[in-house]
């Protein structure tokens, strides 16, 4: 790094270009190419896709850098996604959801990326919230909360993880001891998305026996007296959302807002990462895309030993490394996207094998893309460092990676 | 105060944002795998028939498009937009490639007529040709007055009161309805088609027509003899004396 020293005046003028290039310029250079983001979608899923790129192209793609660097939370902008129908994309129509299916939101949430992974990621998020009301809810919270839920009016927190409990979820012990017509909640939530800015938490909480069985999903408001949030964690990504702990304290929580049945709250949580899972994995898509944008766009202006970065076949051959990295995800991603809208028996593991592959795939792709752009790559006025750093923690959430090959290899050695 | 019914023009043209290539056999540009949308113009003209519908200005919305199949894509767009239906005009192949605003106009003349139409709003010109005539071209056939680069569009009983952009600034004239309206670019902000509106504009009905529905003729009466990329940039020349420049002027046959 000694050699880069203060940025050298014709450094300034490559990164005024290098800006103009990027921000304002992300064009979809890549159309009718190999990696075609449209390629085999309807040309319904082909419109919903343009209007969500124009949207991140408009409305985040400008403010990713700020939000990141000054951590924060674009609610206005979510309330226009909101609007668009991006709040509640797989909900049902019926209490106002937008009724698409599981891959139309993957070419959404890939879609919206482009512009900003980490915003894109917790709007993922939000929408496993609302879908996990809208299947397990009773009438009264479905009318009650998809609306407000789908236009991003209120937005919403996925508590599963504790400080003893992440990937042994079922291990959990937040408990919620019934009192009357209430539920008394105890116990702390750890590195929960949005947590202190959102208006309603799914808690998964032990109501029954230890194990699986004993636990169930509550809907806790904010502002719920004993609910109280730790300091807002610094992370080395995702930082256009916060994360903090979410502290029960004997909360009383009405039993109306328990989601689905008592016990249920185990498979309700799962069956809501399965489907995160796919979302996330399509957040990992979209930011390799958008790297590798920046990286063509890099390679045709960039200039060494007298000729453009394009005409090393070096680079050449690991671009196509990366163009093949990220087909062969996206393409495992949108099948497991239909295996599970259509209820396929193998969808687990199917929904889980795209979430590995694609997001260590696709963090090698933006690990790559930094390093083709060299010591700038490492500067934050360039978006890839950005994409590089929200997407690192893909392999790790919604359930790590190792536990994805747990299901994986599950599957595979069933008896059958 | 009747509502109106309005016509909008849309044209599938090569996205803005494409870099353009000369086809080898240089009669034309490479179409064939490249993005195209529509044309932006046109969306903002769109944007605009739609706030009138919002207005209770216009009753009904009627989005066309003449040429190839794809240009349907295009009026899928303006209906999720919120267009209430659809007229596309196929126009195949190489007729296509030969379309020129005289035929469109006659085309848009004739669908104004058979829709009852009060209200043309077009695109003032298209980003591939940039020929900047249909509006005028309508106007003059249907004999309807003409507003051409409006920019602002203001409800006056009966009558629109239209903000030009002009060369010399801005300019405000009256214009009786029915009329013809071409859209500039500060007209207004095209919105975003909300996702349930994409998925409502695949069940709206989209009229399949030929040119001789309408009794036109869209026969080629013009030739591409040659199409080429603009001359490469060349490098400048820095002088040291105003002398020098002088010389430079008059060995180039510049003065």
């Amino acid at each position: 790094m000694a050699s880069l020293g203060r940025p050298c005046s014709w450094a300034k003028c490559m990164l005024r270009r290098q800006r103009a290039l990027s921000l304002r310029n992300i064009r979809q250079i890549f159309s009718g190419s190999c990696i075609d983001a449209s390629d085999g979608l309807s040309d319904e899923q082909k419109h919903i896709q343009q209007m969500a790129r124009d949207f991140a192209k408009n409305e985040m793609a400008p403010f990713m850098k700020d939000w990141d660097q000054e951590e924060h939370f674009p609610r206005d902008v979510m309330k226009k996604a909101g609007e668009l129908g991006f709040g509640a994309v797989y909900c049902q129509e019926a209490y106002g959801g937008t009724g698409l299916t599981r891959l139309d939101a993957s070419v959404i949430f890939e879609a919206l990326s482009t512009g900003c992974v980490s915003t894109t990621a917790y709007i993922s998020i939000h929408n496993m919230c609302a879908w996990m009301i809208d299947e397990f809810g009773s009438e009264t919270l479905k009318e009650t909360w998809i609306p407000q839920l789908a236009t991003m009016d209120m937005c919403a927190s996925y508590c599963l993880t504790e400080p003893g409990s992440g990937s042994d979820a079922a291990s959990l012990i937040t408990s919620a001891k019934k009192d009357g017509d209430n539920y008394v909640l105890n116990g702390e939530k750890v590195f929960i998305s949005g947590a202190g800015v959102t208006d309603v938490y799914l808690v998964m909480c032990r109501t029954g026996t230890e194990g699986a069985k004993g636990i169930s999903c509550i809907l806790v408001e904010k502002d719920t007296p004993g609910l109280s949030f730790g300091k807002k964690e610094k992370k080395v990504g995702w930082n256009s959302h916060p994360i903090r702990a979410v502290i029960f304290e004997d909360c009383k929580v009405p039993i109306a807002n328990r989601i689905g049945g008592e016990g249920d709250g185990f498979t309700i949580a799962m069956r809501g990462l399965n489907g995160g899972r796919i979302n996330v994995a399509s957040c990992s898509l979209g930011g390799a895309h958008a790297s590798m944008e920046q990286v063509r766009d890099y390679f045709k202006v960039r200039k060494q030993f007298g000729q453009t970065l394009e005409n090393y076949q070096y680079l050449q051959f690991k671009f196509a490394d990366m163009a093949a990295g990220l087909i062969a995800s996206r393409l495992m991603v949108r099948n497991a996207a239909i295996a599970l809208q259509n209820k396929a028996p193998n969808a687990v593991p199917l929904c889980s094998m795209a979430k590995l592959f694609a997001t260590d795939e696709c963090f090698k792709i933006c690990n790559q893309a930094l390093q083709m752009f060299g010591g700038y790559g490492y500067l934050k006025e360039y978006p890839v460092q950005q994409y590089f750093r929200d997407s690192r923690v893909h392999s790790i959430l919604e359930g790590t990676n190792e536990m994805m090959r747990l299901l994986v290899s599950r599957d595979l050695l069933k008896d059958r | 105060m009747s509502a109106y019914r309005v016509l909008v023009g849309c044209k599938r043209v090569i996205d803005y944002a494409v870099k353009i290539r000369v086809k080898p056999d240089k009669l034309g540009v490479v179409t064939d795998g490249v993005k195209h949308s529509m044309n932006p113009f046109d969306e903002i003209a769109i944007e605009e028939a739609i706030r009138l519908k919002e207005k209770k200005l216009a009753s009904e919305v009627v989005a066309f498009s003449c040429g190839p199949t794809a240009s349907q894509e295009t009026l899928r767009t303006a209906m999720a937009m919120g267009a209430d239906r659809a007229i596309h005009v196929e126009i195949d192949g190489k007729e296509a490639e030969t379309l020129q605003p005289i035929h469109v106009a006659k085309l848009l003349s004739k669908v104004a007529q058979e829709e009852k139409i009060d209200i043309i709003m077009l695109g003032k010109q298209a980003i591939d040709d940039d020929c900047n005539q249909t509006a005028q071209m309508t106007a003059s056939l249907l004999n309807w007055p003409q507003a051409t680069f409006a920019s602002k569009i203001e409800n006056d009983n009966g009558s629109f009161k239209v903000t030009r952009e002009i060369d010399g600034g801005l300019e405000t004239i009256k214009v009786k309805l029915p009329a013809v309206i071409s859209a500039d670019l500060r007209l207004n902000e095209p919105r975003y088609a909300t996702l349930p509106n994409i998925m409502k504009a695949k069940k709206k009905p989209l009229a399949k027509k030929k040119p001789s529905d309408y009794g036109v003729e869209v026969k080629a009466h013009q030739q591409v003899l040659k199409v080429e990329d603009p001359p490469v940039r060349q490098a400048g020349q820095k002088l040291e004396t105003v002398e020098d420049l002088v010389v430079k002027l008059k060995d180039g046959g510049f003065v």
